[in-house]
């Protein structure tokens, strides 16, 4: 019983930083197409000025993730860092050029500068949900063996199935951003990026809702066992969840209510985990070690778990204080462009 | 545990040196943050309460400023706080899989720290004059308590590892009967972290302080730079010497709880009876060179008698001994400098009480701008001390760091990776700062020059 709650509170941290981290790292994604940088800067400006006052609390989301594996499932966690140590390291590097570029790019003093710190904020936007999708991936193809591998650094996690989880994490991410995005610039008044990020949404869905249809072919052939989990009983359920709601949402879109698809495409996200989990029980490393066999002793779970509930009586208030501040605009940046060559020194 | 092969165990070594640098030059980027993550809220604070009670718009420019600076270091901190999340494990595989149950607890907390840190940094630094002077305030008390609670919480981690207990050892090794507050609360945290917390205060007040020094000596002496001196150097001249007291609690629990460290920090090698105290000197080739000895001292110091007998390193095999000259080098270095800083402080205490003025020596000055970067050599050589006086140990006497570290084979491309991604940060977060500091103190507050010029 008590394996089975840690496991769904380390699902609903992973959910959490797959919508509000993901939408983060989809922001960068929609910089990095945006475009030159003259058509570029007011699309860049409206993510510098959302991106700004969340994106730290949104980032913590991954530590959550990772102590609670650490401390719940830490039988599963060496064998997992061992294994696939490369795509892991590499989101790691990823997440500082994001922060660090994301940081500066506002104080970028010529255009060439600014340049270059998009070019790493947006190239690190991308990279990091990538190889973090490739080493879900790899955990759910069953490519983590329990004593853990570290003498196949790439090909536990490079096979069909983990590049198409981490594609499917930046197109995911790219899509939530959308409509993060669509709504920030409705309250901010600026009816020209409301249109493009609508579109962008729409078009983001559409792939991401293709490439969700498509993958299930590549995971037949590629890992049945994971196939068969997503094809039948809660995996199923789940997976026809997050479809209709997939569905709801990008009808939402269509009809400009941003407001309520922020929370709906956030529901798609979570659904599809959801059916993961469903999809690989009882396993933790599929085939290989029960999330029984993972778990901790029950005096440590207690504790994390009341400390979690501790942690969610002070969090959820203060979270809601700055989502509510920020949906007021009482915490906003000014909205500025960025990149173009009228770009102003600081206010 | 069985040893593994010989040309094995050769491999590992290799590659063990490696991790531990490579973890070490982690913690080394990110312990300076989490200095200013412990002391910087409340200096910020005390003087936005300052231009909350004076209504001097000074004040006020100072705390904004000094908001932006934090949320700066706040940000570099939550990217270098990753990393060693990630670290724990890419690294420690063997360490996370068998400990991660017992300590992994505390993380939990210092994750709901570190998490309520991140919303309030928000709102306090956005929200300036979009809330209510007194609202505004209050958002900012949450990140005070958090930069306290989240340290304690890695600290009492660091203490475990040192002084493990609150679990039981199987007949085959396994660890049962975990008790994760006896591993929360063991020994070794109180004193880590009130030492880390002074710590803290010394070296974001010091640093602090040393900008504003500089500033003093190019002749910028207005009320906004004298508050920017002043009131990190009232912290200073409190913590540093207060720092001295809680060093020497510091060190009498390690001599009781972790012996070989205490002969491996004083270059002891063999089991004394009144033992000496050697001041200053340099060890290598096996002994210390130079320095002064006073005879039954560290008997004195370590037990609070002369008499007392101090466990030197021939008490445990070789192969358990730390790294001596890297442990006493580095304490000498720590204590030298702390004694300095100590002293510093009473100079400006000195004539705060008994002359109600500022040092009028230029040389004051220049030793504050020293303070800074001195305060850090110490904070590092502080924590070599600690972490390098627990080698071999990853968990002290019950599990080596080989058998913890990753049989990863890309260790030296991460450690070259990683050594050029913290160089960027590096000078990331320096331009940053020196951007910041660029505009003129008027622009916080929209004043016109000279507006923000007089204090009371």
């Amino acid at each position: 019983m008590l394996p089975e709650l840690a496991l769904a509170v380390l699902l609903l941290a992973l959910a959490a930083y797959a919508v509000l981290g993901g939408a983060d790292f989809g922001a960068g994604f929609w910089d990095l197409t945006a475009g030159g940088a003259e058509p570029g800067a007011r699309l860049r400006g409206l993510v510098h000025r959302s991106m700004g006052p969340v994106w730290e609390a949104n980032h913590v989301w991954l530590i959550a993730v990772l102590v609670i594996m650490w401390t719940c499932f830490p039988h599963a966690f060496g064998p997992l860092m061992e294994t696939l140590y490369v795509p892991l390291f590499l989101a790691a590097v990823g997440i500082i050029l994001r922060g660090a570029a994301f940081a500066l790019r506002g104080q970028a003093a010529t255009i060439s500068e600014a340049r270059l710190l998009g070019a790493t904020f947006a190239l690190s936007s991308v990279m990091t949900p990538f190889f973090l999708g490739c080493a879900i991936g790899a955990v759910a193809s069953g490519q983590v063996p329990v004593e853990g591998d570290p003498n196949e650094p790439f090909s536990s996690w490079t096979g069909a199935t983990s590049i198409w989880i981490g594609v499917m994490a930046v197109a995911t991410g790219a899509y939530v951003a959308a409509v993060f995005l669509a709504a920030d610039s409705v309250r901010a008044g600026l009816p020209d990026l409301t249109a493009a990020f609508k579109r962008r949404a729409l078009g983001a869905g559409v792939v991401a809702g293709a490439l969700a249809i498509g993958g299930l072919f590549v995971i037949r052939s590629d890992a049945r066992e994971l196939y068969d989990g997503l094809t039948s009983g809660g995996g199923l359920a789940m997976v026809i969840v997050s479809a209709l709601v997939g569905v709801v949402t990008l009808g939402l879109i269509w009809s400009n209510r941003f407001e309520i698809a922020r929370y709906t495409s956030g529901i798609a996200v979570g659904a599809i985990l959801a059916g993961w989990a469903f999809a690989q029980r009882p396993d933790f490393l599929p085939g290989e070690l029960s999330f029984q066999d993972a778990a901790a002793g029950n005096p440590t779970l207690i504790a994390t778990l009341v400390a979690l509930v501790l942690a969610l009586l002070v969090i959820v208030p203060s979270i809601a204080l700055l989502f509510r501040l920020t949906l007021q605009g009482r915490l906003s940046e000014r909205f500025q462009p960025i990149g173009t060559s009228d770009e102003g020194g600081e206010p | 545990m069985v040893p593994p092969l010989d040309l094995l165990a050769q491999v590992d070594q290799q590659y063990l040196l490696e991790a531990r640098q490579m973890q070490a030059l982690s913690l080394g980027v990110h312990i300076p943050l989490v200095c200013f993550g412990i002391s910087f809220p409340a200096m910020v604070l005390f003087v936005e309460w300052l231009y909350n009670r004076t209504g001097n718009p000074t004040y006020k420019a100072l705390a904004k400023r000094w908001s932006k600076v934090m949320l700066i270091l706040f940000a570099i901190g939550v990217v270098t706080g990753t990393i060693l999340s990630f670290e724990l494990g890419l690294l420690w595989p063997g360490f996370m899989e068998q400990w991660g149950e017992v300590f992994g607890f505390a993380f939990a907390i210092e994750g709901l720290a570190f998490f309520t840190e991140a919303i309030f940094i928000a709102i306090y630094v956005y929200g300036w004059d979009r809330l209510s002077p007194r609202m505004h305030f209050l958002t900012g008390i949450p990140i005070a308590l958090a930069g306290i609670l989240g340290s304690a919480a890695v600290i009492a981690v660091n203490g475990w590892m040192n002084n493990p207990q609150g679990f039981d050892v199987g007949a085959n090794g396994e660890v049962t009967n975990v008790r994760p507050f006896e591993a929360l609360f063991n020994p070794n945290l109180w004193h880590e972290e009130v030492h880390m917390y002074l710590a803290g205060f010394i070296v974001a007040s010091a640093l602090v302080a040393g900008v504003y020094a500089v500033a003093w000596l190019r002749g910028r002496r207005d009320g906004y730079h004298r508050a920017g001196l002043v009131i990190p150097l009232s912290v200073l001249c409190l913590a540093a010497p207060a720092q001295i007291v809680v060093g020497d609690w510091a060190a009498r629990t390690v001599a009781e709880q972790q012996p070989t460290k205490l002969a491996a920090m004083e270059g002891l090698d063999e089991t004394t009876e009144g033992a000496g105290l050697t001041i200053g000197g340099v060890y290598f080739d096996g002994e210390v060179h130079g320095g002064v000895t006073i005879p039954d001292l560290l008997s004195l110091l370590a037990f609070h008698d002369p008499n007392a007998t101090v466990q030197g390193l021939d008490a445990v095999p070789a192969e358990d001994r730390p790294p001596v000259g890297w442990v006493r080098n580095s304490f000498q270095v720590m204590v030298g400098i702390g004694t300095l800083l100590a002293a510093l402080g009473l100079w400006f205490l000195w004539f705060r009480w008994r002359r109600r003025a500022l040092p009028k020596s230029p040389w004051f000055y220049r030793a504050v701008v020293a303070a800074g970067p001195a305060s850090l050599i110490a904070l590092i050589a502080g924590w070599i001390v600690t972490e390098v006086g627990r080698q071999p140990w990853i968990v002290y006497e019950l599990m080596r760091v080989e058998d913890a570290v990753t049989g990863a084979e890309g260790i030296p491309v991460g450690y070259a990776t990683l050594v050029v991604v913290y160089l960027g940060l590096i000078s990331v977060a320096l331009f940053m700062l020196r951007r910041l500091a660029r505009n003129r103190p008027e622009t916080e507050i929209e004043a016109g020059p000279g507006e923000i010029q007089v204090l009371p």
